[in-house]
């Protein structure tokens, strides 16, 4: 293909350097058949593809589900029946602490991944550890500010708005709660199992999962808190 | 149980990769480079969140316009972690995730907005219930 007379490998490297999605040059109409592309006859994606690639699909239905809840806030914020309103149960000191630690946990997941790949187990287990500590203040957080609203009488039955918010927020707490559950069995795993192929895909589903929560949270403190104080 | 012979082992270097990528995955790559890209979606996602209190909290800009920045940098945060976290790229090999996440993005908007926009009709046709209201609309 090209003129510059090395060897086929570091040509080859070369490329792929360059355009590692070999965009174009892909070969257009029937080309030669792929092992794992799941063209003509050579099967289905390899198993790492496919269980990402589904838990991927998992993942959007979830935050269909939370797209629900927020459906839900924003047409009953205004429902407050003479309870308190939103910009009068906001911290936003609070929030803001929530939001960092959310987000260095999904910085210290990624690079929990990055040891993986590097096959470096006592990096992954101290990432993992790191990202489970940081969720784990996160929820202690979230438990703190529900605790003294109720403290102050304001509980998911005062008013129409106080139901979603609670609804809203609470299930975000759950899922970051059972996400904890999933990463401590995680770190069992691979301390016991080792990078077997079947743990590695499963770090990548919790890698998504943590991700996604993080996405979701983004647009918690966005629509729920910072336009609910201003 | 597990089926350790489907998953091969990605070749290191020579990635003639047309295969798809799950999202999330992280092909082999010289040392540093997912980490730098955690390093680069990091610092985004922190400008992009200190700039949303920061406006949130201070009336440098037009009080109504607020609300929409504020939908603006979620959104730009969102896609942050999309490109640098969950690694969605536009490559031939992304398409299957890439279609996945339009039509999850378009059943969003479908419940977001349209919950909003019935709803806010159905308010407007409402009986009133208050009695200052009910006055209001006698002739």
């Amino acid at each position: 293909m090209t003129e510059t007379g090395l060897p086929a490998s570091v040509e080859a490297i070369r490329r792929v350097r360059e355009d590692p999605h070999r965009l174009g040059h892909r070969a257009h109409g029937p080309a030669e058949i792929i092992a794992g592309a799941g063209h003509g006859m050579t099967g289905p994606a390899s198993k790492r593809i496919i269980v990402g690639y589904g838990f991927w699909i998992y993942l959007l239905s979830d935050i269909v589900v939370f797209s629900c809840f927020f459906a839900a806030f924003a047409v009953q914020r205004g429902a407050t029946a003479g309870g308190p309103t939103m910009d009068q149960i906001i911290e936003v000191p609070r929030v803001a602490m929530q939001t960092a630690v959310l987000l260095v946990s999904s910085y210290t997941c990624m690079l929990s991944f990055a040891a993986t790949n590097a096959r470096s187990r006592l990096w992954t287990q101290v990432f993992l550890a790191a990202t489970g500590i940081l969720g784990l203040v996160f929820i202690l957080l979230e438990l703190q500010e529900f605790a003294e609203l109720a403290a102050r009488g304001i509980t998911p039955q005062r008013s129409g708005m106080l139901t979603s918010f609670f609804g809203l927020v609470g299930l975000h707490g759950l899922h970051v709660s059972a996400g904890l559950l999933w990463l401590g069995t995680m770190m069992a795993q691979i301390l016991v199992k080792g990078f077997r192929p079947e743990i590695v895909h499963r770090l990548i589903c919790f890698n998504l999962f943590w991700h996604a929560l993080d996405i979701v949270w983004i647009g918690i403190f966005t629509i729920v808190y910072l336009m609910g104080a201003g | 149980m597990s089926n350790l012979a489907s998953d091969e082992e990605l070749p290191t270097g020579v990635l003639d990769n047309r295969e798809d990528h799950s999202p999330g995955d992280e092909p082999l790559e010289d040392a540093g480079h997912w980490v730098r890209h955690a390093n680069l979606g990091l610092t985004l996602s922190i400008l992009l969140t200190a700039g949303a209190f920061f406006l949130a909290g201070s009336n440098i800009i037009y009080g109504p316009a607020v609300p929409i920045a504020l939908i603006v940098l979620a959104i730009a945060q969102m896609g942050v972690h999309l490109v640098f976290f969950l690694h969605i790229t536009t490559g031939p090999d992304n398409t299957n995730n890439v279609l996945a996440l339009a039509f999850g993005i378009l059943v969003v908007f479908l419940i977001v907005i349209g919950s909003i926009w019935i709803m806010d009709h159905l308010m407007q046709n409402m009986m009133p219930t208050r009695m200052e209201d009910m006055m209001q609309m006698q002739p």
